[in-house]
């Protein structure tokens, strides 16, 4: 077995140095009608050529993004990610290490955290960032929960345009912390009433923007009416480009902005993994959950860093701990922070120019076919287009002439009488002969 | 007449030279300053083409404040990290004997596939028929689970650990409220020696924690948990092996006194490396255990996380695993996205744990390690983890204090630090001088049952020449501080690119982003 | 001024009056190690024996500060906002965390003396 070192003369000499005969000798607590007499019913180790192959069999039955027009997005969005990326987050010190936990041997970990920290509070203009939680969703849920911390009271409002699996995992954590949760209908045209849902005992609103139809949205009216009331606004965002060209939710009121960071530095992945992008204002720091990166000396006067603040987490809190997490998305916040480097905010800002030139391009030439109409009076790289037909098979017949349309709103909210809404993407990896192919291809199921 | 004096060809000299240098890097070791000192806020890294004029669709919500975030070319990019890559220390860089952490070695294999098209570049809303093979690839994992595990499903969608551990138990609050029964069962009982995530997650939801105290040898008496268990008792977390590196011998006894009380047996399996292929939760009476994929199934840990937690459930608890989840029929594999679709198949999904399908990324991993090593080689690797172990604490007994006597342990060896009584060198600073040596430290002041604990993992990966000379340096430390070197440990680490942190003021006066000198001189104003 | 009076959680009080210092005791600001970070109660907030009143934050460790006694908040250690290390350099002087006008001063019975204080230290280790 290749990655096993010892070999049977090791094996046999270390029991004897123990002062055992065999090694279930060392198994002895477990009790022994409960010690497997068999291997389990699984194949035989294998080497890598026939690993490879077996796997590469299943990458193969699947379509690659990359390999056809695509438009598919609806908070996880294909983008262009630069080679150093990959190569870089593969460095053996980086990919290998664990939680910083030991900060004289964790100075690389610990700078990009800072790092990462800090862009993170300049894109969202907020005063703090934490070092990531899992993703967008599980970030919407804890800033809910850290909301009903603060405010000492317990019913969310979620807006509408809010992506349809973040509130599902908001509803479900409120269900099991006993907490209530208020989800206004879907908003395909951001014309929801949520000022008149704001009162007193609301402890947080939840906005996206864009939101999940596409639209962006004005949050300083909103936030306004919290304040008043004393609750908080928790803007969420999915593509975390767009804050290169759209005024970020700290400008707008916001007191916690939390949302996916995929879109720099990380790879679709089918799902994950993600990096959750979490930052609040200075007052609130000490309910913020996850890891904090701070900077201070070492014993010479030497600038350092070093994890901070964790008397919030669960390690010394237990109970009482703000959030449970531990593991958070390290290696894909190193992907985040190289990307973002590189880009810096003049490379930020063209790349979601592209973005935005692009989808309006593309809706421009859809919403000239008969019958299509795009339905956002604003957006920045995907939107919401209305088909003579239902949305869900127009994609499957499209997906058979190679053409990956985008996402049909009925698969994330089925039975909300959208079916023939069809939301889509458009970012900088889409070419004129993309948005060709697709208009094409249209007509042709139309 | 050419010159063939040419180069010395001998060090000269042996001399030693103490003078700090103009740089202040000495050689590899390289200062390196923040990003955002080098970069400049016109630089780019990238090239892209500003696009053709066109009519902009922002309403009136364009950014017009200046977002502030430098940017350096490639090569400045590559240097940067690299050199910060260089200040850490990895599985590769040495051994890494961190407890309850599971630092194996991390196959290239697994990230080679991990990139392949087919499960990189896809997303997850594609429609089901084009990604089969990533499908596929879920429901092979999920059977490699349940089989390794005894257990009935799996809910894969958990992120982490952690995750995993709130997935487990909203499953059993899910079922507690499907008995009508959610009023009075709310108890959750969590030994002292658990994780912190364990008496934090059940408070996340609403649970009431009730701490069982660990007995004389470091394990639970099924007797105090007969006691504490009744009536309001919603289920026990309980690590196995637990984190003192031991098998809970009791376990069976301790699955019944819950499950007569009409809870249930939460395990949490962050310690499952010691017995893949040994024995199985599901024999033991586990209704639910998270798997830390990243610890047992090797996906690297990447500087903390990402991770992915997987939960294996028990028939009884299967019927509420959270969506989505995969399903094989004649037509090929479906997914199972919301509540209702679920309950068409008979499940009482209990809602939705995160956005898409989970870490597919460290599925892909986690599934090449499987297949690589093979039920033969995962018992092996289980195996050769727990005989390392022993083999540290077997040559380590006379030296250092093990909390439990001197008997066997499962994958890690835990010692406590009686024996550096009244030395004037404390777990931490051992720990500290370990990194002089060129180790990374095992885990310290955990578990909090004994007093300044050690727990070493030397997992799998270590060969015996690498054991012997880990054990010949511990023993050198451990004599040391014998004889009274204190100095060696108290201000360690000398030779690690920084030294001891200044964590008091970090924490008082917290900086937790970088400011530019001019703003941070206007903001002190 | 009055007897200072500790609690087995390590809280001290002290009685001037119908008004009462309270703080954490030496031991206890040893035990923490330096101190990080206090969160006060409000002024006004009315407390009764036993209710966690603030919480003390060191690097490695949090604990909940509980009311020796009952009553209101009259004024609260607002310097210790900017100087926490005050709690470990002067835990019973300028290291006081707030002051508590008494509810019900037939409380202080049931505390301990300094004397007992130190027996009870010397029992615990």
């Amino acid at each position: 077995m290749r990655y096993l070192p010892l070999t049977s003369d090791d094996r046999a000499g270390m029991l004897a140095k123990i002062g055992v005969d065999h090694i279930d000798a060392l198994f002895a607590d477990i009790p022994s009608n409960k010690l497997l007499k068999h291997l389990p019913k699984l194949p035989l180790h294998k080497g890598e050529i026939e690993v490879e192959r077996l796997m590469g069999r299943m990458s193969a039955r699947t379509i690659s993004a990359s390999s056809v027009p695509f438009f598919v997005g609806a908070g996880a969005y294909k983008h262009h990610i630069p080679a150093t990326v990959d190569h870089l987050i593969q460095r053996s010190e980086f990919l290998t290490s664990y939680t910083p936990y030991q900060p004289e041997i964790a100075q690389g970990t610990l700078q990009y955290l800072f790092e990462f920290q800090t862009q993170v509070a300049a894109l969202t203009g907020m005063d703090v960032a934490n070092a990531s939680m899992y993703d967008g969703s599980t970030g919407c849920g804890e800033a809910v929960l850290m909301a009903h911390r603060i405010t000492k009271r317990s019913k969310a409002i979620l807006s509408g345009g809010l992506h349809p699996h973040y509130a599902d995992v908001v509803q479900t954590l409120s269900e099991m912390a006993q907490a209530e949760c208020v989800t206004l209908a879907p908003d395909v045209l951001a014309g929801e009433d949520i000022l008149s849902q704001i009162d007193n005992t609301v402890s947080c609103v939840v906005v996206q923007t864009p939101d999940f139809f596409g639209n962006l949205r004005d949050l300083r009216a909103i936030a306004d009416k919290c304040h008043a009331n004393g609750a908080l606004l928790i803007a969420v965002f999915t593509e975390v480009m767009s804050l290169g060209l759209i005024t970020p939710p700290g400008e707008m009121g916001a007191d916690i902005v939390v949302g996916e960071g995929q879109s720099i530095g990380n790879a679709l992945n089918f799902g994950g993994p993600y990096v959750g992008l979490f930052a609040t204002k200075s007052q609130y720091v000490r309910q913020m959950p996850g890891r904090l990166c701070g900077e201070t000396v070492d014993a010479d006067g030497t600038r350092g860093f070093v994890l901070t603040l964790s008397t919030r987490e669960q390690h010394i809190r237990r109970d009482k701990a703000t959030s449970n997490i531990c593991t958070n998305s390290g290696l894909c916040t190193l992907a985040f922070t190289i990307h973002m480097s590189l880009l810096g905010q003049t490379g930020l800002k063209r790349i979601a120019e592209i973005n935005h030139a692009n989808a309006v391009m593309l809706a421009g030439q859809l919403s000239a076919i008969k019958g299509v109409s795009v339905l956002n009076k604003s957006f920045f790289n995907e939107f919401a287009v209305r088909l003579p037909g239902n949305a869900a098979h127009l994609v499957e017949q499209l997906a058979s002439k190679h053409v990956m349309a985008g996402v049909p709103v009925s698969r994330l909210l089925p039975g909300a009488g959208l079916d023939d809404v069809l939301l889509v993407a458009n970012t900088e990896v889409n070419s004129d002969e993309d948005r060709q192919a697709f208009v094409e291809a249209l007509k042709e199921v139309l | 007449m050419l010159n063939r004096q040419g180069r010395p060809t001998t060090p000269g000299d042996a001399t030693h030279n103490d003078h700090p240098t103009f740089t202040g890097n000495k050689a590899l070791s390289q200062i390196e300053p923040l990003i955002f000192e080098t970069g400049r806020l016109e630089t780019t890294g990238v090239d892209y083409e500003a696009p053709q004029s066109f009519k902009s669709r922002l309403a009136e919500l364009e950014r017009k404040s200046e977002i502030g975030l430098p940017g350096v070319s490639e090569p400045e990019a590559m240097r940067h990290y690299v050199r910060l890559s260089q200040k850490n220390y990895g599985i590769d860089t040495g051994l890494f004997p961190l407890g309850s952490c599971t630092m194996k070695h991390n196959p290239r294999l697994n990230e080679k596939i991990a990139r392949m098209p087919g499960f990189s570049d896809v997303h997850p809303l594609q429609p089901v028929s084009t990604v089969q093979g990533a499908l596929e690839v879920m429901h092979t994992l999920s059977h490699w689970l349940m089989e390794l595990t005894g257990m009935d499903a799996v809910a894969l969608s958990p992120k982490a650990g952690a995750h995993g551990e709130l997935c487990g138990m909203m499953a059993i609050k899910a079922a507690i409220a499907a008995k009508g029964e959610s009023a009075t069962r709310n108890v959750v009982l969590v030994p002292d020696s658990a994780h912190g995530t364990n008496p934090a997650t059940a408070a996340l939801i609403h649970f009431i924690v009730k701490p069982v105290p660990v007995r004389e040898d470091g394990t639970v008496d099924p007797a105090v948990v007969a006691s504490l268990a009744g009536p309001d008792t919603a289920a026990i977390m309980l690590t196995n092996p637990n984190t003192c590196g031991l098998f809970e011998k009791d376990v069976v006894a301790i699955a019944d006194a819950i499950h007569a009380a009409g809870g249930y047996f939460y395990a949490d399996g962050a310690n499952f490396n010691a017995i893949v292929g040994k024995a199985r939760p599901g024999d033991l009476g586990v209704d639910a255990m998270h798997i830390n994929l990243h610890k047992t199934f090797s996906t690297p840990h990447g500087g903390g996380g990402p991770g992915a937690g997987p939960v294996v459930l028990s028939e009884l608890l299967a019927p509420f695993a959270p969506v989505p989840f995969v399903r094989h029929t004649d037509e090929g594999f479906e997914l199972v996205e919301s509540e209702e679709e679920a309950s068409n198949h008979g499940a009482h999904a209990f809602g939705r744990m995160t956005a898409f399908h989970g870490q597919m990324g460290m599925y892909v991993r986690a599934l090449s390690y499987m297949l690589s090593h093979g039920s033969d080689g995962l018992r092996q690797a289980s195996e050769d983890a727990v005989l390392n172990a022993n083999y540290v604490r077997a040559c380590l007994a006379d030296l250092m204090s093990l909390p439990f006597g001197n008997r066997p342990c499962m994958h890690e060896v835990l010692f406590d630090d009686t024996w550096l009584k009244d030395t004037g060198v404390t777990t931490l600073d051992f720990a500290k001088a370990m990194i002089d040596e060129g180790y990374h430290p095992m885990t310290v002041y955990f578990p909090l049952v004994v007093h300044g604990a050690m727990l070493i993992e030397p997992t799998e990966s270590e060969s015996r020449a690498s054991l012997d000379l880990f054990i010949a340096t511990l023993r050198d430390l451990a004599m040391s501080v014998k004889r009274g070197e204190t100095e060696r440990f108290t201000g360690a680490p000398y030779h690690a690119p920084v030294r001891r942190m200044d964590e008091t003021r970090a924490a008082r006066s917290p900086i937790l982003k970088y400011t530019p000198p001019q703003a941070a001189l206007e903001a002190a104003e | 001024m009055g007897e200072t009076k500790y609690t087995k959680d390590h809280e001290y009080i002290r009685v001037d009056g119908d008004v009462a210092i309270v703080g954490i005791s030496d031991y206890a600001q040893s035990q923490l190690g330096d101190v990080v970070f206090v969160e006060l109660p409000k002024l006004g907030k009315a407390l009764s024996k036993g209710d966690e009143a603030a919480v003390v934050e060191s690097v490695k460790a949090a604990s909940e500060v509980y009311a020796p006694v009952s009553g209101e908040v009259t004024e609260i250690n607002a310097a210790l906002e900017g100087q926490p290390g005050a709690i470990n350099e002067d835990p019973e002087g300028s290291g006081w965390f707030m002051k508590v006008k008494l509810s019900d001063p037939s409380e202080l019975s049931g505390l301990m003396s300094e004397a007992d204080y130190k027996a009870y230290l010397a029992s615990i280790h």
